[in-house]
């Protein structure tokens, strides 16, 4: 792999292969001593230009467990805050010899930016770019759904038959992306609910039912219903009234929670708003993978580094 | 090549005759067959073009104040490069345009170049801060005659302040250029609105947002009876709304960019910002509404929207990055490929669409007359069976952020006369210690 920008084109097979590979990693995780020697000597940089502590510690503890260097390089008290551009930037990276950078951005697309500008030659990983893609946190989350569903024979599997619902901001987000492409490349059938004003206003190319209703789509017993982090300024543009009606008509709660079947599991992608777009016996309840979630998030980014940086890399 | 007399030899007529063309004392001297050479300078035009000098309505030439991404020289050099005689200059300079001193100032740079009529146009507002209308009526008494006016750029939103500039420049036969953009509606906006934005995450600028501003000019134009044009219009739906208006017999004109007749958003997946304009690329429909619009004549114009930026405005990520393309130098060409070839306009159509009615909207003198004895000598020599692989070094200008870079494009221009005067020859330009003595020497009326 040479580079992982998004899931728009991450082929089933190349998927699969990496959630395999971060089962092998989660294995490890469970003995005495975590760390692997597998990427000694290599740096990785977390290049962050948004605040995110939980991803770039992800980021960080995976990179660390294959004894890879870790720089990390945040955007606020550095020189990007000065002005410098991402292409100085990137070429500052590329001259201390950077292996593979991790970027999160503000700026949809700027991770492909970086991977095609040859302005660096390394392994780029799009840890979240504006409202495009969110690679990582779909394959944790496939990741987590399939280990629900499958346990310990989870490897080689894919979703098949699942049906997955996303609740809440879509327009904004780029876990919803993300999931949309990946969960369907799995198998799995992905729906969307949302206030009308944050679904993207053309999806013909989407495949996935959209729907503004979330007690019909609870009604329609889905596997797994994944709701969004909802922000507090998309009040301010008018794309709902309140958070209490936000709530009301899209929360999670606690009325919600009791109609799902009990089979069904709750996810979040995290930071979460307890009580706005999930109430606080949800988030808790035995059918919430939120935790799960962070556990897998490390050792699917562990795949995803040691996918890039381990072998002969192809030339892009 | 200091002589001013020329005779092109055997050239192709936009209608498809053949004659020879003298060019003396700045103007179409004799028109004919087999015309004595009789000390010209003859130029072999067999199987080129003569077109009239093209005339650019929107140019942005950014001096004063952003020098870095072109100047009136520079761009003038990319103008002539295109086969363009005169251009229109944008007011969104530094200064911005909108007094009688920086008007001057950009048209005597323009006539110390000499390499095109630089028609400088007059913001609407003070400093293009839409609240507060500027000095039109010094601006159009000046020397450079302004006719044309527009806050571009910028839209002129508030309702009241565009009723009133409309009504305003009736009393000297102004127009105002308005660039349809409804801010509120496009608030962060960087690619066109619709499934490819939806899918790359990119903010949105809905095609309503230039639409409805549109078709509320219009209607003020209406009522108060004045002269509108609107700037590089990109949608079908705009198309619809200006068609309509014209029926209803509102005096109202529009231009299409080159750009917006070939390329479409799908580009934008590269998230290159070379790709980056305002108004944005389109879907494929939009493209084809807007030829359709200018083979029917609701379009009026082709206008370049020629907008140069230093490099590092466009090496960088998508949100970052500058909008605008140059387009001078690839202008000509481009039609070519989007209309001229298809059959959707002839070259009597080109020559009419990009240099006799924006002459005429513009209210510019000595530009547009076409290629007919006595004219003032705004002439291009163009080899229309040429192709070529469009690069950098076929950009005159300071700007490098061509969205054509590495296309086949067909076409190329051979040779650009203004008033009289070789700016291009052998399609290259002349030198501009040249270019500059013969504009002197034609505005002192001697003619070497």
């Amino acid at each position: 792999m040479r580079h992982l920008l998004s899931t728009r084109d991450l082929s089933r097979d190349a998927a699969i292969e990496l959630l395999d590979v971060a089962e092998d990693m989660a294995d490890t995780q469970l003995r005495e001593v975590k760390k692997l020697p597998t990427l000694r000597g290599k740096t990785v940089v977390n290049l962050f230009f948004e605040d995110s502590t939980r991803t770039r510690i992800s980021f960080e503890a995976a990179a660390k467990r294959l004894s890879a260097d870790v720089i990390n390089f945040s955007a606020k008290g550095s020189s990007v805050s000065k002005g410098e551009s991402l292409k100085d930037t990137a070429q500052t990276l590329q001259a201390m010899g950077a292996d593979a950078v991790v970027i999160r951005h503000p700026a949809s697309g700027a991770p492909q930016t970086l991977a095609t500008s040859g302005w660096i030659d390394a392994g780029i990983l799009n840890a979240g770019d504006g409202t495009h893609e969110h690679p990582t946190q779909a394959l944790l989350d496939a990741y987590t759904i399939r280990k629900r569903v499958h346990g310990s024979a989870s490897r080689g599997k894919d979703l098949d038959g699942l049906r997955v619902t996303l609740v809440g901001d879509v327009l904004h987000s780029r876990v919803a992306r993300s999931n949309v492409w990946l969960l369907t490349t799995l198998g799995a059938t992905v729906s969307l609910v949302s206030p009308p004003t944050l679904v993207p206003v053309n999806t013909t190319g989407w495949p996935v039912a959209i729907g503004y209703d979330l007690d019909e789509a609870i009604e329609g017993k889905p596997d797994v219903i994944m709701m969004l982090r909802i922000q507090a300024e998309r009040m301010r543009d008018a794309f709902f009234p309140n958070s209490r009606e936000y709530s009301k008509r899209w929360g999670l709660d606690d009325g919600r929670l009791g109609k799902l079947q009990a089979t069904t599991i709750v996810m979040h992608p995290g930071p979460m708003n307890r009580g706005l777009e999930i109430s606080a016996a949800a988030a808790d309840s035995p059918q919430s993978t939120v935790r799960e979630q962070v556990t897998n998030g490390v050792s699917v980014r562990m795949a995803a580094l040691y996918l890039l940086l381990s072998g002969d890399r192809e030339d892009a | 090549m200091t002589t001013h007399t020329y005779v092109l030899r055997r050239a192709t007529l936009a209608d498809g005759s053949t004659a020879d063309i003298r060019i003396a004392n700045g103007i179409i001297a004799e028109l004919g067959g087999s015309l004595s050479a009789n000390g010209a300078s003859v130029i072999d035009a067999d199987g080129l073009l003569a077109l009239p000098g093209l005339v650019d309505l929107h140019t942005h030439l950014r001096e004063p104040g952003y020098e870095q991404s072109e100047t009136v020289l520079t761009g003038t050099q990319a103008a002539a490069a295109g086969g363009f005689s005169a251009v229109f200059a944008m007011a969104n300079t530094s200064p911005v345009a909108d007094t009688a001193g920086v008007v001057e100032q950009e048209l005597a740079l323009g006539q110390e170049a000499g390499y095109a009529t630089v028609q400088p146009i007059g913001a609407v507002t003070v400093g293009l801060a839409g609240e507060q209308l500027a000095e039109l009526g010094a601006m159009a008494t000046s020397r450079a005659r302004v006719r044309v006016f527009s806050d571009d750029g910028s839209c002129v939103s508030d309702p009241l302040l565009m009723r009133r500039a409309l009504e305003y420049v009736k009393s000297f036969d102004g127009v105002i250029a308005q660039h349809a953009q409804d801010p509120r509606l496009t608030v962060g906006a960087q690619m066109n609105e619709g499934a490819v934005s939806s899918e790359l995450g990119l903010q949105g600028w809905p095609a309503v947002a230039e639409e409805s501003i549109i078709a509320r000019d219009v209607l003020l134009a209406e009522h108060v009876g004045s002269r509108l044009h609107v700037c590089h219009v990109s949608t079908a739906g705009s198309v619809d709304v200006i068609r309509w208006a014209k029926a209803r017999g509102i005096a109202v004109t529009a231009e299409v960019t080159p750009h917006h007749l070939m390329l479409t958003e799908e580009l934008v997946r590269s998230y290159d910002a070379r790709y980056k304009v305002n108004p944005p690329l389109r879907r494929q429909e939009d493209v084809l509404a807007l030829r359709e619009a200018l083979a029917d004549g609701t379009i009026d114009i082709v206008a370049t929207d020629h907008a140069p930026h230093p490099t590092e405005h466009k090496d960088c990520e998508w949100d970052a990055a500058a909008n605008g393309m140059v387009g001078l130098e690839s202008a000509l060409s481009v039609v070519q490929a989007s209309v001229i070839d298809n059959g959707l306009l002839t070259w009597t159509d080109l020559a009419r669409v990009f240099s006799a009615t924006p002459a005429r909207i513009g209210r510019l003198s000595g530009h547009g007359q076409g290629i007919v004895q006595g004219a003032p000598a705004q002439v291009l020599l163009y080899d229309p069976s040429a192709a070529r692989v469009f690069g950098t070094e076929q950009l005159a200008g300071k700007g490098m952020n061509s969205p054509y870079l590495d296309l086949t494009l067909p076409g190329r221009v051979v040779a650009t006369f203004h008033d009289g005067y070789a700016t291009v020859l052998d399609g290259t330009l002349r030198p501009a210690d040249e270019v500059a003595q013969a504009a002197l020497s034609r505005r002192a009326g001697s003619h070497v």
